[in-house]
This record gives C-alpha cells, sequence and structure tokens, in this order.
C-alpha cells in the first residue's frame, strides 16, 4: 500500500518518496535508518539510494535512538507555521551507530539543562491530527 | 589571457526603495558604466542573478536585459541563493577566458519587500532540506546559530566577541552612504538586544533589503581600451557542502569556505597573509568569526580572539568589512556578492574614500550561499 510521507513533522512539504515506510516504523515506535547491503554504509535520515556505488538496494536498520547533543539554538522567533511553538529549540544530535538527527528538543529539557554533550534519546512522538515526528528526550537509563 | 573587473555599481539597500526590479537593475548598471569607454551596444552577453522563490517576475533575465538595452545579446540566469552574483561572476570569467565573450555584465538583484515577512520567511525555511530539517522548523538564523554554540563550545568563543563584529561594522556603516543601516552600536546595545535564535541576537543577524549591484568583467584586450584602472581577477575558487545539517562533518566552520579559499589562494598564487583588505560573508557575527578562521586570517578557533585585538579594523592585520557588511548593508541576496565585489574594487583603485585602506593591491571576496551550502572566493589585484 502507498504510503504518504505528509504525516512527518509539524508541517511536511512532500508526500511522496521512497523512504516513505519510514514514517510506518515510526508510528510502530521505531526509527529506522538505511544500509547498503553492497557498501554497508549507514544513512540516516534513511536514503534510497546509495551514492558510493550507485546501488538502490538497501535494507531497513533499527536505530537504539541513544546519542549526545552536538549543538542546538533556542528560537523566539519562528517561520510561518510554526508561530505558536515559540520558544522551541532545535539541535543536532550524533547517533551512537555514528550518524547526526536534527530535531527538537523535547520541550521537557529547561534550557539551563542543555549542555552540549549531554546523553539523549531520539524518541518518536505523535502530534494532533494524525502526524507523527521524533524529538531528542532526555536519555533515562 | 587576464580577465578585468572594468566597472562597478551598486543601488542603495533599502526598502520601500520605490522603485521596480528593472529599475534597480538599471540603477547598479548605470554606476558601473560611469567613466568608462564602453556602451551597452559594446556587451557581448549578460548575466542575471538572484534567489527566484523572492521573485514575482518569472525568468528575470529576459526583462532585465530588455530594461538595460542588452538585446539581441544573449542573457543568462544564475542562482546560488546568497552568493548567486559571485556565481555569476565565476560564469563570466569562464565565458571570458574561454572566449566566447569579450565583455560580459553581471547583474544582481533582490526585491524582498514585495513579498510579506511572514512570506520571506517560509521561503527561508525551505532553504534547509524540506524532507528532514524544514519540518521541524528550521530558519536562516537557527542554521548559523547552531553553527554559534558548536563553535563556542569548541573554541570558547562568546557573546562579547560577537557582539564586537557588530560594533566594528556599526563603526563602518556611517561611512557608507548606501547602508541601510548607517548606525553606530555600542557592546552594550548589541548584548542587550532580544535573542532571536540563541545565541545569535537581534544585532547579530543582517536584515532583508532590496537592491542591485552590477560588475562589468572584460578580457585583458578590451579592458585595456575600457579603463586605465582594470582591476584583474587573479583567483576564483568555488565549492559546495551538504544541504543537509546531518551529513556536515565540521559544525564549527564552514568546510565550502576552506575548499573555495584553498582554490582561490592556489590559483592566485598568494596566501592568506598577503591579502590587504577583506570582503566577507557576514550574514550573521558568527558567519564573520568563522570566515576569519576559514580564510586563513587566523587559525581555526582564534576568531574570536582576532575580533577582540580589534584586528580586522583599518590599521590591523587584516581590515574586513570596512564598508559595513551585511550586516549593516542589509542582505539583498541576489545583490550581495556584486556589491562585495564593488567594495573591494573600489578599494583597489583607491577609490574607497573614508574608509580607504592604503596602497591595497591585494582584495578577497567571500560570498556563502545558504547555510555554507555554495562557497565563493574570489582573489582581486589592482
Amino acid at each position: 500500500m502507498f504510503v504518504s510521507f505528509n504525516v512527518f513533522g509539524k508541517i511536511s512539504y512532500i508526500s511522496e518518496t521512497k523512504v516513505a515506510d519510514f514514517v510506518k516504523y515510526l508510528e510502530a515506535g521505531k526509527i529506522m535508518a538505511t544500509r547498503c547491503k553492497r557498501c554497508g554504509k549507514l544513512y540516516f535520515p534513511p536514503r534510497a539510494d546509495c551514492p558510493n556505488d550507485l546501488s538502490e538496494d538497501m535494507a531497513w536498520e533499527e536505530l537504539s535512538g541513544k546519542c549526545k547533543l552536538l549543538t542546538y539554538t533556542t528560537l523566539n522567533f519562528a517561520p510561518t507555521g510554526f508561530e505558536d511553538d515559540v520558544p522551541y529549540t532545535l539541535a543536532v544530535a550524533q547517533l551512537e551507530e555514528d550518524v547526526k538527527v536534527y530535531t527538537r528538543l523535547s520541550k521537557e529539557i529547561k534550557e539551563d539543562e542543555i549542555k552540549i554533550g549531554m546523553d539523549l534519546k531520539l524518541t518518536p512522538v505523535c502530534l494532533p491530527n494524525g502526524r507523527i515526528t521524533y524529538e531528542l528526550k532526555k536519555f533515562e537509563t | 589571457m587576464r580577465v578585468a573587473i572594468v566597472g562597478v555599481g551598486q543601488t542603495p539597500f533599502s526598502r520601500g526603495c520605490g522603485m521596480s526590479i528593472r529599475e534597480l537593475c538599471f540603477e547598479a548598471f548605470r554606476e558601473a558604466m560611469e567613466d568608462i569607454n564602453l556602451t551597452p551596444k559594446e556587451i557581448d552577453a549578460s548575466i542575471i542573478c538572484s534567489a527566484p522563490e523572492y521573485d514575482k517576475q518569472r525568468s528575470p533575465s529576459g526583462l532585465i536585459s530588455e530594461y538595460l538595452g542588452l538585446t539581441p545579446k544573449p542573457t543568462f540566469y544564475a542562482e546560488s541563493i546568497c552568493s548567486s552574483s559571485t556565481t555569476g561572476v565565476k560564469v563570466a570569467y569562464s565565458f571570458i577566458k574561454s572566449g566566447l565573450h569579450d565583455v560580459v555584465a553581471v547583474i544582481g538583484f533582490q526585491k524582498m519587500s514585495e513579498l510579506s515577512s511572514a512570506e520571506v520567511q517560509e521561503r527561508m525555511g525551505r532553504g534547509a532540506d524540506i524532507q528532514w530539517e524544514t519540518p521541524f522548523g528550521s530558519m536562516m538564523p537557527a542554521g548559523y546559530a547552531l553553527y554559534a554554540h558548536a563553535h563556542m563550545q569548541k573554541y570558547g568563543t562568546t557573546e562579547e566577541q560577537l557582539a564586537k563584529v557588530r560594533v566594528k561594522s556599526g563603526k563602518y556603516s556611517v561611512l557608507n552612504p548606501l547602508a541601510m543601516f548607517q548606525r553606530v552600536l555600542t557592546l552594550e546595545e548589541c548584548l542587550a538586544a532580544r535573542v532571536i535564535a540563541s545565541p545569535l541576537k537581534l544585532y547579530d543577524c543582517c536584515a532583508n533589503a532590496d537592491g542591485a549591484s552590477c560588475v562589468i568583467m572584460a578580457s585583458e584586450e578590451k579592458a585595456e581600451k575600457i579603463t586605465d584602472t582594470p582591476v584583474w581577477v587573479a583567483g576564483i575558487g568555488s565549492a559546495s557542502d551538504t544541504l543537509s545539517t546531518t551529513n556536515r562533518t565540521n559544525l564549527a566552520g564552514l568546510t565550502c569556505t576552506i575548499e573555495a579559499a584553498k582554490q582561490a589562494y592556489k590559483m592566485a598564487q598568494i596566501e592568506p597573509k598577503d591579502v590587504d583588505v577583506a570582503e566577507v560573508h557576514d550574514c550573521f557575527t558568527i558567519a564573520e568569526i568563522m570566515a576569519y578562521e576559514n580564510l586563513g586570517f587566523c587559525e581555526p578557533g582564534e576568531g574570536g580572539k582576532l575580533i577582540e585585538e580589534s584586528q580586522t579594523y583599518i590599521g590591523g592585520k587584516i581590515p574586513v568589512n570596512v564598508d559595513g557588511g551585511l550586516l549593516s548593508k542589509g542582505h539583498p541576496i541576489g545583490a550581495t556578492g556584486g556589491s562585495q565585489i564593488r567594495t573591494i574594487v573600489l578599494q583597489l583603485q583607491g577609490r574607497a574614500g573614508k574608509t580607504q585602506v592604503n596602497g591595497a593591491e591585494i582584495g578577497l571576496v567571500h560570498n556563502v550561499g545558504g547555510i555554507g551550502v555554495y562557497g565563493n572566493v574570489i582573489i582581486l589585484k589592482r
């Protein structure tokens, strides 16, 4: 069945992509990367095509979600469509599988608690109106 | 065969200029054509540069070429967002060097005030990866703010050092009649301004503006007939980096700048210390600090110290953005690179007035598109 990508994130800008199954996995609580079956390279965000060997022979692979904060910014001013969320924090984190993620930092984490290098967990989150996303939450052992 | 810049022009950068895009481009073109021995009919080709998502006019090249009287000569369109007009200069250089065209006009423009601020912000957000980054609410200041926090963490750069870049910009802005903000700012004012995207505050960010720029280039043979003061393109380098933040290897510097600079220095056979005056892409204060490092004006991590010690003022080790830079001039996307080139050409011709760097022989222009996606570095010699 055709899976539409346009439920991903606060606002989506595309509906069709060869990695639309990502959303299906996310709804099942899994954060998936793709791995090229030929060269073995892991891609996150997932890619359908490997530029190393021009292959589209890829396998889905679940990530642990365990990551460390690389950098962040808290926005007091938002682009069109995101105004209601202000202030919100965007962050880049390094996953333990040696790939990076760009997403929101959970509002559960107060601004004065944010420290570059802190342990985080990339976690699927349901949004209103059937939308789905992932965000960085505190890492609980 | 060398390639020269024979004419440069720029409109004031402003909002509410009372001109349409064709008229803005004409004004920049008129200044570039002043005092040189060249008529519009002797221009062999034109390259029009803007970021099309801000334009109401579809395919502006035809319109601009017509209004400037450049038909039936070929006209082309070049785009790399904020670095569009230096990309146009690179294309013009290639045209001339290949012998396809002898005299080429590069015209950059942007009229952002025809769109509402919300429309502009929406388009800027879509400058990030629309599949994996824009859905979270990305925007231009946020992109550079991520670099700022990473730079501060890695090198100990401070918010005061960022603010000092804007203080320098303000000092020179009042000497540039074409700048949108001609205002001296104190360190305290900069630090007390409201936060836009932490750690970047209001005065750490440049502002959208309307404006146009023009650079006229010619072959060596033609250049010597057109003007007595040609400025030579000694080096020209370009590079790209991943559009997505997640695939960047360095979050405390711009790889596209490092790569483009390497090419330009090699071609010009000079070293960073040979540069007498530079225009760098200071869309945000952190961008100027990273540029100092990535262009080799100081070691990585020493950018904050360089501004702290006022080494980028006139009289310092390397004067940077002595026209006020994007931070004070405003940033009409497609026009910005041409404006930077104009500043360096005037410096090398000894026509920079109150901001003249005495004896400037070698100048550098650094123009970046997006959040370090496209980088152009151009070295000019008199």
